[in-house]
């Protein structure tokens, strides 16, 4: 094995078995996956605190009616933790004035023009729930509809057979060509997603690189490693191995995400059937049962979200794998070979402050970018960023959507590579000067002073 | 480096002395071809270093250290790998040494759970592991405990013994006079004595003796002539000591002539100067120069 060979292993091993990296590996999926769940989840999760709701409707006298005549708050059936409560004694600016000091969590007023004008008032003492609101209004919704039905005499079974649902799919031309908005979403997120995760790993394996060699310059076993390997080798093997590690990491995620989405997809439909036989039993529309549609919704919900799941499945993902690791391997190389460099000239990483600055910058700038690509994916800025070898590996993934010119693809690979060729051949000046000096406080000048080294 | 030309004989303790930024280092580090000289040239057994050669030379920086958190075995199988052994061969010899220093139980242990002493024992072993021809000690027994000091000295004896060819640089006199054959004294980046130990104590000699004798010390102080002074005289168990300054042209034989008749010599030796003494005078008199 050749020598560069020997150190890319030792890189490579000694940090693939690392605690850290196997957690982070394994948990990396799991993170994403809550990332998306859990805040659609909580949304759903509700207090457990009852809440009483105060109902008062008016007459078209304008007073409040009582008890015995009241029309609409049956329909408001009880939930676990919400109740309602009719008040028919008294009238709505008494109970406005009272509810800070009352039980009630809040005043539902009815007035007697709610069919026609549709209009029904909530005063709360803190702000309600989305849920609480979607239920409120879905039971008067339903009932009204209800109402209006009867009164125009039309028969459950043609009620059946005319409600339609339509889904939209807006499809788009563009460029000769017609394609499904929904995908292409899907398409800009996972781009803008890789985008993200191409800025994340330059960052935490440029790092990885930079520590590396701190560390062995603080521990002095850089001129021993030397004496053995030019140090140019050194510096490679570092670069490689470190950069193998994070390939490792991506394709254990790609795989381990792939594992659940499939996984959860499966476990859905199999919910879904099961739940679509339950509604089997006839129900009657014209029964106010808002618990019933609530169930609907849900359903819709499950299969919304089965619908992105085959869109994902959709998407042409060996192109965007290949392209995402071209731009993620040019990106680190060319950002390693940097990091290495300062890792060099320092004596220890309290020091890299003000040499990480320069280098840190343009990713920076490379992330603000490529937000403003997702609305103007073909505008100058875009296009000019998505070529400047610096920001283009996280820039064109964010293009990478919107059907890029081929020739600022090539373009944009093209002097990606030549820029980490410069890249590493600066940074290997840099290096074998820097790893065995010891104790000088090393600035700009000094540097510049590096490069024109003869050899 | 200016103009500085060293010639190690193949199989000979070579001594690198110097002042504390004399340029030792760079030598070394010229030699094992970490550095590239600007100008100048290397040899390696009568042809031009070749950068394969780097495999027969075993090398201890002055600022050693290991990867901390890598494990002991492990660590000297890689370092040994680099230096072109085959593992098999690296395991090989890893026990061979490990069994000589009794110290088969560390192979498993980070090199950051062992003391300062046992860290050197391992720098030692990676150091002449691939069987160097050359083995380069950048001063070797600056940190050492006195136990590895004298480990290190009866291996690098060991190790001459073998055929090998050592090159040490160090401040310590003591231990150069104990090993080196030959020595090259750098000032300031250049020269300024080089030469066979040996023959650099005679050229610095005082032509001084220090007889031990039974007698009277006052008989000996009137024997004191133009060819001779009598330095000093001191008296230890029953037995006097003088030190006796000769002239250039006066050889022992005469000297003694003159002796043995006034009292009983017990003891008769020539005073070599030390290193050390020749290093600083040396020194001192290169930065006189200068002014």
């Amino acid at each position: 094995m050749n020598k560069t060979g020997i150190i890319i292993k030792r890189e490579y091993l000694t940090r693939v078995r690392k605690r850290a990296f196997i957690i982070m590996t394994l948990l990396g999926p799991f993170i994403f996956a809550a990332f998306m769940i859990v805040p659609a989840w909580l949304a759903t999760v509700e207090d457990k605190e009852v809440k009483v709701i105060a109902v008062i409707e008016y007459s078209d006298m304008d007073t409040p009616v009582p008890d015995s005549l009241r029309q609409f708050f049956d329909v408001l059936k009880d939930r676990d933790n919400l109740k309602f409560e009719y008040i028919g004694y008294t009238t709505l600016d008494v109970l406005k004035s009272t509810l800070e000091y009352s039980k009630y969590f809040g005043i539902l007023y009815i007035p007697h023009n709610v069919i026609n004008f549709e209009v029904v008032e909530l005063y709360t003492k803190k702000e309600p729930s989305l849920s609480m609101e979607m239920y409120i209004r879905e039971s008067l919704e339903k009932y009204i509809h209800n109402i209006k039905l009867r009164k125009l005499n039309i028969p459950v079974e043609v009620l059946n057979s005319v409600q339609t649902n339509i889904k939209l799919k807006t499809i788009k031309l563009e460029k000769g060509k017609f394609e499904e908005q929904g995908l292409k979403n899907l398409r800009r997120g996972v781009g803008y997603a890789g985008g993200f995760l191409i800025y994340f790993y330059i960052f935490f394996f440029g790092a990885q690189v930079m520590r590396g060699v701190v560390e062995e310059k603080t521990n002095r076993i850089v001129e021993l490693i030397v004496s053995s390997v030019r140090p140019f080798q050194l510096m490679m093997g570092k670069i490689i191995g470190i950069g193998l590690l994070g390939l490792t990491q991506f394709i254990a995620w790609i795989v381990l995400t792939f594992t659940i989405v499939t996984v959860t997809h499966e476990f859905l439909a199999f919910k879904t059937n099961v739940q679509n036989k339950q509604q089997y039993v006839p129900e009657s529309i014209i029964d106010a049962r808002p618990a019933d549609q609530h169930e609907l919704i849900t359903d819709n919900k499950i299969s919304e979200f089965e619908g992105i799941l085959d869109k994902i499945k959709g998407i042409d993902f060996v192109v965007m794998i290949g392209i995402f690791i071209f731009y993620f391997l040019g990106g680190y190389i060319l950002y390693g070979a940097l990091f290495a460099a300062i890792g060099a000239v320092v004596d220890s990483e309290t020091d890299t402050q003000q040499f990480m600055l320069p280098v840190t910058i343009p990713l920076i700038i490379a992330i603000f970018v490529m937000i403003n690509a997702f609305m103007n994916p073909s505008g100058k800025i875009a296009v000019w960023f998505s070529i400047i070898p610096f920001t283009s590996p996280i820039v064109m993934m964010a293009r990478i959507p919107f059907d890029v010119p081929l020739l600022e693809i090539v373009a944009s690979m093209v002097i990606l590579v030549l820029t980490f060729l410069a890249a590493i051949w600066f940074a290997a000046k840099i290096y074998r000067t820097g790893i065995l000096m010891y104790g000088k406080k090393v600035n700009y000048r000094e540097i510049w002073k590096w490069l024109r080294y003869r050899n | 480096m200016d103009d500085v030309s060293i010639n190690v004989p193949e199989g000979s303790i070579y001594g690198l002395l110097g002042p504390n930024g004399a340029g030792k280092t760079t030598l070394i580090r010229i030699i094992n071809q970490i550095l590239a000289p600007d100008k100048g040239e290397l040899f390696y057994r009568d042809r031009r270093i070749k950068t394969n050669d780097i495999f027969q030379i075993g090398y201890m920086p002055e600022e050693r250290g290991l990867y901390k958190k890598m494990k002991v075995g492990e660590q000297a199988l890689y370092l040994a790998q680099l230096k072109g052994v085959s593992k098999r061969e690296a395991l090989k010899k890893l026990k061979y040494w490990f069994e000589k220093f009794e110290i088969q139980t560390w192979w498993n242990k980070k090199i950051e759970e062992l003391s300062k002493g046992m860290q050197q024992k391992i720098q030692f072993i990676i150091t002449i592991l691939h069987e160097p021809a050359l083995i380069i000690f950048d001063e070797p027994f600056s940190g050492f405990d006195p136990i590895n000091t004298s480990l290190l000295k009866k291996e690098v004896l060991n190790l001459r013994k073998k055929g090998a060819t050592i090159i040490f640089s160090t401040h310590d006199m003591a231990s150069v006079e104990e090993l080196c054959d030959n020595i090259t004294l750098i000032n300031k980046a250049k020269t300024i004595l080089e030469g066979k130990i040996s023959d650099i104590r005679n050229a610095y000699k005082s032509d001084t003796f220090e007889i031990g004798y039974i007698g009277d010390p006052a008989r000996l102080k009137n024997l004191a002539s133009g060819d001779f002074e009598i330095i000093d005289q001191t008296a230890k168990e029953n037995i006097n000591y003088a030190r006796i300054k000769v002239k250039r042209l006066v050889s022992d034989n005469e000297l003694l002539s003159v002796l043995i008749p006034e009292v009983h010599i017990t003891s008769f030796n020539e005073l070599l100067p030390g290193m050390n003494d020749i290093f600083i005078k040396v020194v001192e008199k290169a930065q006189d120069i200068n002014k």
